[in-house]
């Protein structure tokens, strides 16, 4: 297989996504499951970025992960919130414990 | 291959900042692929990106991230995790199998016709973005204000219990009232 560019950052883009994915699945800190959540958006904002490379439209690409970048940011910013009066409020961060907000 | 070493560190630090056994140190693994992450895009001619990723991925992000954890605390990672690894272990691999399946492998540039400057795209074609994205950063605001709240329940009182108490506050100062105006 030949390995452009174009493969190199297509392969990374799986590798980030599968090490996200795992986080999501096996962690149960509330920050940490943030974490996770940042590194699969890394992976999608890497994946435009290389389709915009790909099909000579970076400019498109890069309004488009301006876009990403800011969803992202105020994801994290309200997951720390979240997380910040979980702590609060439970005590805890342990994601198994937010079933006692159960009304 | 100087791609493939940037994007193998930046998988690298992700593994770091998934195993990392304290919060803080994977926060700063986190950092650290925003950076590489952002070397990548200006090796990729997408500088403008580049610098938004460097300076709110592994700025912002990261200092809210540290301000968050010095508020919340650590926490004992040594908890059991929600799945069984190895079942996470499958999930991963055949999900990664099958985009690996699809997206592989990739021959680029179809149209390399001229493109309109960044200006131009971002203000004038995608106008309802940047409206979109003004919204949500007034979103992040309200979040961050959420974040920086007192608490007023303290830890062993559960928010219900607060409520009940001061919905039987309220209750005993209106009958008080009533009472006021009975006896005038």
């Amino acid at each position: 297989m030949d390995l452009s560019i174009i493969n190199i950052s297509l392969i990374g883009v799986i590798c980030l996504l599968a090490v996200g994915l795992y986080g999501l699945l096996i962690l149960r800190n509330l920050i940490k499951v943030v974490i996770a959540l940042q590194i699969i958006v890394k992976a999608a904002l890497l994946g435009l970025i290389t389709a915009g490379a790909a099909r000579d439209q970076i400019n498109l690409t890069q309004s488009l992960a301006v876009t990403v970048i800011v969803a992202d940011t105020v994801v994290a910013v309200i997951g720390m919130a979240f997380a910040v009066q979980v702590r609060r409020r439970l005590g805890t961060l342990d994601i198994r414990d937010l079933s006692s907000l159960r009304g | 291959m100087l791609y493939a070493l940037i994007l193998a560190a930046a998988t690298i630090s992700a593994i770091q900042a998934i195993r990392g056994k304290r919060l803080i140190t994977s926060t700063l693994w986190l950092a650290g692929v925003s950076a590489l992450l952002s070397v990548f895009f200006y090796l990729m001619r997408a500088p403008l990106v580049a610098v938004i990723e460097l300076s709110v991925g592994a700025g912002l992000v990261t200092v809210l991230f540290v301000f968050a954890i010095s508020v919340a605390g650590e926490e004992g990672m040594d908890q059991p995790s929600l799945l069984p690894k190895p079942l996470a272990w499958v999930l991963v691999s055949f999900s990664a199998l099958i985009l690996g399946w699809f997206l592989l492998p990739q021959t680029g540039n179809s149209s390399p016709a001229s493109e309109p400057s960044f200006a131009t795209i971002f203000w004038e074609y995608r106008g309802l973005d940047v409206l979109i994205q003004v919204v949500l950063i007034f979103a992040g605001v309200l979040g961050l204000l959420g974040l920086l709240a007192e608490a007023k329940a303290p830890l062993d009182h559960p928010m219900a219990d607060e409520f009940a108490a001061k919905r039987e506050r309220a209750l005993r100062e209106m009958e008080a009232q009533e009472m006021d105006i009975h006896e005038g």
